[in-house]
């Protein structure tokens, strides 16, 4: 799944294209209404990079639930985001594994690298980290990971490095 | 000849990929006919990138390659002199390989986990064919009650009866459902057997689909397993071509299908009801058992649940026969048991044993011992549910019943491993903040119970733990653990009431003497520097965010502790070991 990078599109204005999201409410919608909720919400977070309130009480009323279902769900689930996340979505690990092996440390170098805190975005937009709970690649702990790539065996030094590598991209490119 | 490149999550973010094109472009450059084909993980993580040659008879294994070893190998291939020996595995790792029993990952780290064939030549859906052709359903459940199979998502509930009650559970249409909402920090097997051998999973839902009457299946699987959704999906593609999933399989008139669902990230949905309700598209909150998803699962109807692993072993057990599982482990717990090796160890990665090997057996073989050869201390098994299971004793087997009169778990096999570093009131910590925050909501105990728990654990942590902290530690412990609806509340004490046991030493440094003697909760140490180690660089001064640290340039530098902030960048950032930390 990843953060959805690939398929982001900015929102134009405060009105939101509904239109993109047409073709999986009609897939969902038939044959498991209810159960597709989540995959909608999915597919929508995939979309527009987030949900936004106005999109959740649109979604409620095309799957024929209540707007507060709809949120329930929405902030029952760690992945679901509410407000906008930067361009690259960081994920910290922090499982038994990596908090063993030093994930607050590699955390705290995150921080000051981007100079922002937990689901905020840096000031050039390119970043949002958060921690997560496991990402299953105990054996190179500290892990951290940016869209689908996972980077292991993380120093202090190395995590400040490979942020610092993305933005160089970035704004070089 | 043949070339490999093991492509787990784990060999990938080692580099693996990277290694994949630049053998493959060296080869097409060299005009060699020879594809590089991919596999899933081996389990040797702390080798990882592992590059197979398979030549005749004869397979070569290099390790940790690098751009430098690529070369080498590509020069080797093209039949120059090289230095490619040089990366070559080592004796005792093979050995360690072959210590192993591998029977849920027999396939992974050897067959190309996206090509269908090569599952199929390794006796892949055999099993499943003979069933439809010639057993009954109930043969089939026969077969897994003589196995001795038991759920190895955790609990340990033997699989046959599961399936026996889903049988004959009335109503349908039925439904099997595979767990892959692998949550426990710290444990991996799940997602290694489906980006490894995706097909094993398939077949194993197949018999299990066969043997309860069921014509649909679904794979929930978490969200931070993208490369195990795209193997599976394409698994699943292919398992359809062949006909092998669909209206008629063998031309029996039995259908099944899988689909995937993705979860969305939440631990308590690893529990069997909650995963359900999740499914339905509603928050994933646990509800009282029974009814049991045998009779009233998925959508109201009867439902089998098991997790990965257990369906992976499933397709061994119909093609040797339950006995020849049940021949492996102890009296009570048969087969084998895959272990995620974590933490302190030196050779961390994924093994497969039989039941009844102990522990440190385990950490002292397969695992390589402790790393940077420090004093192993005690291993957590069971996740967040489990407990600590100090060195005294690490000669416990493994089976369920011996873990289980530990106060640890079997759990889904995630094994971390700590050493004299790791301060356990701080890992009691860290649990009680996973189940916390992980809590649904529902059962008063659980939710507000772990908060106050967290609450008395982050005091201790930070210094100011009170006399009389323990004790309520332990009544809130065991109101916990009777208030709560689901295994998450009930067994997020573990942790806690483990480390009291087996660690209740180091809660009281902590609380009487402030002294935390594995250095690692910092509002307890206090940081001086060494005068005669000093050379006044002033590094630390510059760095220290409380301009607690003052000195002359080229003199020793003093700490006022009384403006320390205890960050311990003073430590870090000191080139000549001056910072004593106590």
């Amino acid at each position: 799944m990843g953060c959805g990078c690939a398929e982001r599109r900015e929102l134009s204005g405060p009105a939101l294209d509904t239109a993109l999201l047409e073709p999986y409410l009609a897939e969902y919608k038939d044959s498991e209404a209810k159960g597709g909720l989540i995959a909608i919400l999915q597919k929508a977070q995939d979309i527009y990079g987030y949900l936004p309130e106005e999109l959740l009480t649109y979604i409620a009323r095309r799957v024929g639930v209540k707007p507060a279902k709809v949120m329930g769900v929405v902030t029952f689930y760690t992945q679901f985001r509410l407000k906008p996340a930067g361009k690259h979505l960081v994920l910290l690990c922090q499982g038994t594994a990596c908090h063993v092996n030093g994930s607050a440390e590699i955390e705290g170098a995150v921080r000051d690298a981007l100079g922002a805190e937990e689901g905020e975005i840096t000031g050039n937009g390119l970043f949002t980290y958060t921690n997560v709970a496991c990402l299953g690649c105990c054996s190179l702990s500290p892990v951290m990971m940016i869209g689908d790539k996972t980077y292991g065996g993380l120093t202090k030094d190395k995590a400040a490095a490979i942020l610092k590598d993305i933005e160089r991209e970035e704004t070089s490119g | 000849m043949r070339v490999t490149v093991g492509k787990g999550s784990c060999g990938i973010a080692a580099g693996a990929s990277e290694i994949w094109e630049r053998l493959r472009a060296g080869l097409r450059e060299s005009g060699i006919d020879c594809a590089v084909a991919v596999t899933g993980c081996i389990g040797m993580c702390y080798l990882e990138p592992v590059v197979n040659i398979e030549d005749g008879a004869e397979t070569l294994t290099f390790v940790k390659v690098d751009a430098g070893a690529a070369d080498e190998i590509l020069k080797r291939l093209r039949g120059e002199e090289n230095d490619a020996a040089r990366y070559a595995i080592r004796p005792e790792d093979v050995r360690l390989l072959h210590s192993q029993r591998r029977i849920a990952l027999r396939n992974c780290g050897v067959i190309d986990p996206e090509c269908i064939d090569e599952y199929i030549a390794r006796e892949g859906y055999a099993a499943i064919e003979t069933c439809v052709r010639s057993l009954t359903p109930e043969a089939v459940i026969e077969e897994i009650k003589t196995s001795g199979l038991s759920g190895r998502g955790g609990a340990g509930f033997p699989t046959w009866f599961k399936w026996d009650a889903a049988r004959r559970s009335p109503g349908g249409p039925k439904y099997i459902i595979c767990n892959a909402d692998e949550g426990d920090p710290g444990a991996f097997m799940d997602r290694a057997v489906i980006e490894g051998d995706p097909h094993a999973v398939i077949e194993g839902m197949m018999i299990a689909a066969y043997a309860v009457g069921s014509g649909e299946g679904i794979v929930y699987v978490r969200a931070e397993y993208p490369l195990a959704i795209v193997r599976l999906e394409h698994a699943l593609k292919q398992a359809r071509e062949r006909g092998l999933l669909g209206d008629s399989l063998f031309g029996s008139g039995f259908g099944f299908d899988i689909r995937i669902k993705a979860g969305a990230g939440a631990f308590v949905c690893g529990e069997e009801t909650a995963l359900i309700a999740s499914l339905e598209g509603e928050r994933g909150m646990p509800r009282l058992k029974p009814p049991f998803p045998a009779q009233k699962g998925y959508r109201g109807k009867p439902s089998n649940i098991n997790n990965v692993e257990t369906y992976a072993n499933v397709p061994w057990i119909l093609r040797n026969g339950g006995a020849a599982f049940a021949a492996m482990g102890t009296e009570h717990s048969k087969g084998t048991k895959v272990f995620a090796l974590t933490g302190k160890i030196a050779k961390g990665g994924l093994i497969e044993v039989p039941m009844g090997k102990t522990i440190r057996e385990i950490v002292s073989g397969e695992g390589g011992g402790i790393k940077d050869g420090k004093a192993f201390k005690a291993v957590q098994m069971g996740g967040p549910s489990g407990g600590c299971i100090p060195e005294a004793l690490a000669d416990t087997q493994i089976d369920y019943r011996s873990l289980a009169a530990t106060g640890a778990i079997m759990g889904s096999g995630g094994m971390v491993v700590m050493d004299e570093s790791t301060c356990m009131v701080d890992m009691a910590r860290f649990f009680l903040d996973f189940t916390c925050k992980e809590s649904c909501g529902k059962c008063p105990h659980c939710r507000i119970g772990t908060r106050r728990m967290l609450e008395i654990l982050e005091r201790v942590c930070a210094g100011e733990g009170r006399e009389g902290d323990i004790e309520l530690l332990e009544e809130l412990a065991g109101q916990i653990r009777d208030g709560s609806l689901c295994q998450l509340g009930m067994t997020a004490p573990n942790p806690v009431l483990t480390t009291l046991r087996y660690f209740r030493h180091e809660y009281e440094d902590h609380i009487r003497h402030k002294r935390c003697t594995a250095r690692q909760c910092k509002p307890l140490l206090t940081y001086a520097i060494d005068g005669e180690k000093c050379t006044g660089c002033t590094l630390c001064a510059r760095q220290c965010p409380g301009r607690a640290i003052t000195g002359q340039v080229r003199k020793p530098h003093e700490i006022d502790m009384s403006k320390c902030v205890k960050c311990g960048k003073c430590a870090d950032v000191c080139r000549f070991d001056a910072v004593e930390v106590n």
